[in-house]
């Protein structure tokens, strides 16, 4: 661990795990939905976060995050407000996700432009989180770095597209996963990056047959 | 490169000063140059200033076990004879006051975790306010503090869940008693000496929230562990020596983590969180889901 995992981070209490983690996770849903504040959110909590989350303000912390707040943000508090006035429905209840880790939310969160998104993530410990599934595709990945998630139909040739667009603009691979469930159905590919990935990019692969959706995450500024 | 042990903590501090020590190998463990590594230690120290000031003795934590503790503590220490003097019962407060913030939702920083927020606050307020010390002192000391840290975490365990409490509140009273000691002009022999006996006088500690939540022992604990990094900087600069070197403490308390009991690690559901009180509000924390 580097000097500042021991000091730091600087949040609102009263667990890193339960509240800083469970801002993150909020943030990197609203993110990943890409249009500013859900209309609509439903959360389901699993394991220590449905048995301890509410004394840990894990509900109140996870509308923040879908609200743009930081984990240092003293209005996470009264973020069930905020959501009120900004217009932001949301639900809370229990799931029992076996095999992920004791900490996991799963949001489905519905956007203002029509946009629709279900994501399950963990908090991991000392406020770091990991993206485990998006829309019932296995897919890992912390939003650490700069993140390109491809949604393709399973067949030959898109992650040479990929690799190509991202070569094209100068743009360093840090490391890259392949997901699927089964040959020839859905494929996701998660590519973290070492620099932001411009809107051109990202257009020039959302005009490519085969491919249905792309989404950019930039980094935690 | 990452501090690892004490042993080489103390042998650098032999030939120079401990903060240039630990600031040159944070340089080189994040690929960053002193400038932006003091800048960024400068903005954790204003943030547990920031911190101090938010305090609000209205607040109550969900649970309802916490809060205007700190605040009690003043109004005493203003109208009454302490029995541990006026300084301890500063610290006292102020341990007290920054956990409750934390268990209340406010803003802290976690040095270690947040579940110890309060003890290195408590150490070094006080003490900066009594010998008017600058903020550039103070900060020099939170890099002492945290190679502290990261060669407890390194060795052993800064998670309750891993170690038990030891290694949340043990961990931060080491950390704190070497700040201290550093800043009192301590060498790193003393330093690193004050960091075990704070070990040694929480080895064992179990980490037992009620409910699991970071409230009940938590927020009391900061002040017993801010308290000890005092004892154990005084007497590490009386000359006094942990007579079991220091790292063969830090290698004690992880064998100590891992033989503790699961029930003592973070899961509510041994020690005082296992008493029919603590019971009773783990019940009516799930009962009002």
């Amino acid at each position: 661990m580097n000097l500042f995992d021991i000091l730091g981070p600087v949040m609102v209490g009263p667990s890193s795990s339960h509240t800083a983690g469970a801002v993150r996770i909020g943030r990197i849903g609203r993110r990943l939905l890409g249009e500013g504040t859900p209309v609509s959110a439903k959360i389901e909590l699993s394991g220590s976060f449905a048995a301890t989350g509410q004394g840990h303000g894990t509900d109140r912390a996870l509308i923040a995050g879908l609200l743009g707040m930081q984990p240092d943000d003293e209005r996470i508090a009264v973020s069930f407000d905020a959501a009120k006035e900004k217009g932001m429905t949301f639900a809370f209840s229990r799931v029992n996700l076996s095999g992920e880790h004791p900490n996991t939310a799963r949001l489905t969160l519905e956007g203002k432009c029509g946009g629709h998104l279900c994501v399950t993530a963990s908090s991991l410990g000392g406020g770091r989180i990991e993206v485990v599934e998006m829309n019932g595709l296995r897919a890992k990945f912390s939003g650490d770095l700069p993140t390109l998630i491809v949604q393709n139909e399973d067949k030959p040739g898109h992650v040479g597209e990929v690799a190509t667009m991202l070569y094209k603009r100068g743009i360093n691979l840090a490391t890259m996963r392949l997901y699927r469930d089964f040959p020839g159905g859905s494929a996701v590919m998660i590519i973290e990056t070492d620099k932001a990935v411009p809107k051109d990019g990202l257009d020039e692969l959302r005009a490519r047959e085969g491919i249905l959706a792309v989404k950019f995450i930039n980094t935690e500024g | 490169m990452a501090i690892e042990s004490l042993s080489a903590l103390m042998k650098a501090g032999e030939t120079r000063d401990l903060f240039d020590v630990v600031i040159d190998s944070d340089c080189i463990d994040r690929g960053t140059n002193r400038e932006e590594s003091f800048t960024r230690m400068g903005a954790l120290y204003a943030a547990i200033r920031r911190a101090k000031e938010g305090y609000d003795p209205a607040l109550r934590s969900r649970s309802g076990m916490v809060g205007g503790e700190g605040a009690k503590m003043r109004e005493y220490l203003k109208n009454s004879k302490t029995i541990s003097g006026d300084y301890a019962a500063k610290v006292i407060a102020q341990a007290l006051e920054m956990g409750e913030s934390n268990a209340c939702m406010k803003c802290i920083v976690a040095a270690p975790t947040a579940g110890s927020c309060g003890v290195l606050p408590a150490a070094l307020l006080p003490y900066q306010e009594r010998e008017n010390l600058s903020d550039e002192q103070m900060i020099r000391a939170l890099y002492i503090a945290g190679a502290i840290g990261q060669v407890v975490a390194k060795k052993a365990s800064i998670a309750g869940a891993a170690g038990g409490c030891q290694a949340e509140i043990g961990t931060a009273s080491a950390m704190a008693a070497g700040a201290l000691c550093y800043l009192a002009g301590g060498s790193a022999d003393a330093v690193c000496h004050a960091s075990a006996i704070a070990i040694k006088s929480l080895l064992g500690l179990v980490c037992d929230p009620i409910a699991g939540l970071v409230e009940v022992p938590c927020v009391k604990r900061n002040a017993a562990g801010a308290l000890i990094a005092m004892s154990s900087a005084d007497m590490a600069l009386a000359g006094i020596r942990s007579a079991v070197p220091p790292d063969e403490v830090i290698d004690a308390m992880r064998e100590v983590g891992d033989k503790m009991d699961v029930s003592l690690r973070e899961t509510g559901m041994g020690g005082v969180a296992a008493t029919p009180f603590g019971q009773m509000i783990s019940e009516k924390m799930s009962g009002g889901q």
